[in-house]
């Protein structure tokens, strides 16, 4: 099959979903800049015309608002915010209206509006360049939350998130930008609220999403030179969450850990340690382990950067902490 | 560009309801029938009847968590807007919503917002797609002096002005922002002066005459529809209860009773009574006639409202999302 980059899979679902559908515009700042937005924008531009493809001023707060309004009436606005951070100035069009609409008016009108923040971590660019907030969202009803990790998902998430009626938050990773993978030339799409394993086994379930799915098949392959097994989930969308995915892997395997590219507390692992706790505690062998970013914001020093973002190695080492534990105590039958 | 008279009749029978619409809700609200907020508009029926008398049944508005008056004004059904607030399954938003989500697409209600400042971005936003479909579709934008000194505000009008977007910002200066006064919260009297920042006509109207209101919105609707871009126009008013119901109103806390007594003497209804009697243009026996039909009209949405279901309890998990 044909290669293209996560970047240019995202470039492509624009320009096929625009072409197909005139009511999908492009908005955000740096649509135009070459180094913002990466290629992802690369020839909307030329090709669509600045009604269509439209640099804003610094205002993310009205700019997404405008696409929650504009997507009230009858477009599907793809609104871009290139770091992820800036989006925070657009929680309310986000949380407060886009979330709450259709629920708030009885289901008479809907919001199909695409938001799409760009995590930048690393880069020595500190704390306010470089969050992955994506739990914050997902803890919203009302909105859906997707995070792509390979080109395929990149393009087919993007067109299932510009065709659904509901608002979708597009999150994605600047470190997947250059990975390149199998990408279909025509349109297609990736169902939202599905998982999918990547790799299976049968020591350990592995749960991640986005880049971390990468570092996840890294660790997966280093533990399979030493005879540990590992089925890798990549969740695709974080909400909906795949649960019966997590569920029949996490009876197989009896262990689970959760890697994730955001904070520790009250975020996406501690969600999915959540469910399974309270849907399948039966079949857990030993404790659930998060491999996620320590409880601080983002450093810049490099020397700092190497101990906060988690990676192949953290994994490979929570996973075998987990496999040298005794059973669980909850697992000991008693004496009776 | 004088006002006709069957738009002055047209203006006044809009007044009439708001008004006898918002003292309903308010006895309701007293007697414990209607639950939640109710943030009443008497006193400032005159800006939505104005404003949305210049626009046409296509074009659209966003209102505000006051917005009972804004609704009205452009045609929302006093029937489901009643149900709503006693927050029955027949309501607008069968009971989701509540006073301050009155929505109606088809009369181009494209909701009511709860949120200060939050129909700004939302406003602008529909104007975009109005002017990108070239349909022609102007949107009226209502909110509240509170609201200009929120961002949304400023980025609203910048945004909306540079791409010359068909809206008209409707600044409701009713000179409080909940319970502090304009002159507390903004170092400027005129709203209106802040569209000079963004290049577009800074309006001030007496908000308590309907015939001004509706004057400056048609002016405002020809430059949008002209493709010449926004206005704002700022309605100078004042709200005659509290910021809503149940709001220690009368002078105790944070406004004098003669401030609102002094307002009161302004009323914009006896103000529209005045002209249209000037001109012969309605006798008071017709003016009658027109409150006996809305009051009728009123009393059989309470009716409607009483007799109709609660939603059951599964409503509850629908329409979080679009199925499909």
């Amino acid at each position: 099959m044909r290669q293209l980059s996560f970047s240019l899979a995202i470039n492509e679902a624009l320009h096929q979903m625009m072409s197909s559908d005139e009511s999908v515009f492009l908005i955000g700042q740096g649509v135009k800049s070459p180094w913002y937005v990466g290629n992802t924008a690369r020839g909307l531009f030329e090709k669509f015309g600045p009604e269509r493809v439209i640099d804003t001023p610094v205002s993310e707060n009205a700019i997404t608002g405008a696409a929650v309004g504009a997507a009230l009436v009858g477009m599907r606005p793809i609104v871009v915010h290139p770091r992820m951070d800036f989006m925070m100035y657009a929680m309310d069009p986000i949380v407060n209206e886009a979330a709450n609409w259709h629920y708030m008016f009885g289901g008479r009108s809907s919001v199909p509006v695409v938001i799409w923040g760009i995590i930048n971590r690393g880069g020595e660019q500190a704390a306010q360049h470089s969050q992955a907030l994506h739990s914050l969202f997902a803890h919203i009803p009302g909105l859906k939350v997707v995070m792509p990790s390979t080109p395929y998902d990149a393009k087919g998430l993007m067109i299932s998130a510009i065709r659904d009626d509901n608002p979708v938050i597009y999150i994605d990773d600047r470190w997947l930008y250059k990975i390149e993978g199998d990408v279909p030339e025509q349109i297609y799409s990736v169902p939202i609220g599905k998982g999918i394993v990547r790799k299976r086994g049968k020591d350990v379930t592995l749960v991640s999403a986005s880049y971390m799915v990468v570092e996840s098949m890294k660790a997966s392959e280093l533990l399979r030179k030493e005879g540990i097994d590992v089925e890798v989930i990549d969740l695709r969308s974080i909400k909906p969450i795949d649960e019966l995915l997590i569920f029949e892997s996490v009876k197989k395997t009896g262990r689970l850990v959760i890697a994730d590219a955001g904070w520790k507390t009250y975020g996406m692992a501690a969600e999915i340690a959540a469910i399974v706790a309270e849907n399948i505690f039966d079949e857990l062998k030993s404790p659930i382990q998060r491999v996620t970013l320590p409880d601080v914001p983002a450093p810049a020093s490099s020397a700092l950067e190497m101990v906060y973002y988690p990676n192949a190695t953290h994994i490979v080492q929570a996973i075998k902490k987990l496999l040298s534990g005794k059973e669980a105590p909850w697992r000991i039958k008693s004496v009776s | 560009m004088g006002i006709t008279k069957q738009k002055a009749i047209e203006l006044y029978s809009v007044m009439v309801k708001i008004r006898m619409f918002e003292e309903q809700v308010q006895d309701l609200y007293a007697r414990g029938m209607i639950p939640g907020l109710a943030h009443l508009y008497i006193g400032e029926e005159a800006v939505a009847a104005g404003v949305c008398g210049a626009l046409e049944r296509e074009d659209y508005i966003t209102s505000t968590h006051r917005g009972h008056g804004h609704v009205i004004a452009k045609g929302a059904d006093v029937r489901y807007m009643m149900a709503e607030l006693f927050g029955k399954t027949t309501g607008y938003c069968k009971g989701k919503g509540g006073s301050m989500h009155i929505a109606d697409m088809a009369m181009g209600i494209l909701g009511a917002n709860g949120i200060a400042g939050g129909g700004l971005p939302i406003a602008v936003g529909a104007a975009f797609s109005a002017k990108y479909r070239n349909s022609g579709q102007i949107v009226a934008c209502f909110f509240g002096d509170g609201s200009s000194n929120n961002g949304t505000f400023h980025e609203s009008l910048n945004f909306a002005s540079l791409h010359k977007l068909p809206v008209i910002f409707v600044c409701e200066n009713n000179l409080y922002g909940i319970s502090v006064s304009q002159r507390m919260h903004q170092p400027i009297q005129d709203i209106a002066i802040r569209a000079t920042s963004y290049d577009m006509p800074g309006v001030v109207v007496d908000g308590n005459d309907a015939v001004a209101v509706y004057e400056a919105s048609l002016k405002a609707v020809k430059r949008a529809r002209a493709g010449e871009g926004p206005t704002l126009i700022e309605c100078k008013t004042y709200r005659w209860r509290g910021h809503h119901e149940g709001d220690p109103n009368l002078g105790a806390r944070y406004r004098d009773r003669e401030e609102i007594e002094q307002w009161k003497k302004r009323c914009p209804i006896k103000r529209l009574e005045g002209r249209l009697l000037e001109e012969r243009w309605l006798s008071r026996r017709k003016m009658e006639e027109i409150q006996k039909a809305i009051a009728q009209e009123l009393d059989e949405a309470v009716s409607f409202a009483q007799q109709s279901p609660y939603p059951a309890p599964g409503d509850i998990f629908t329409d979080v999302y679009v199925a499909g």
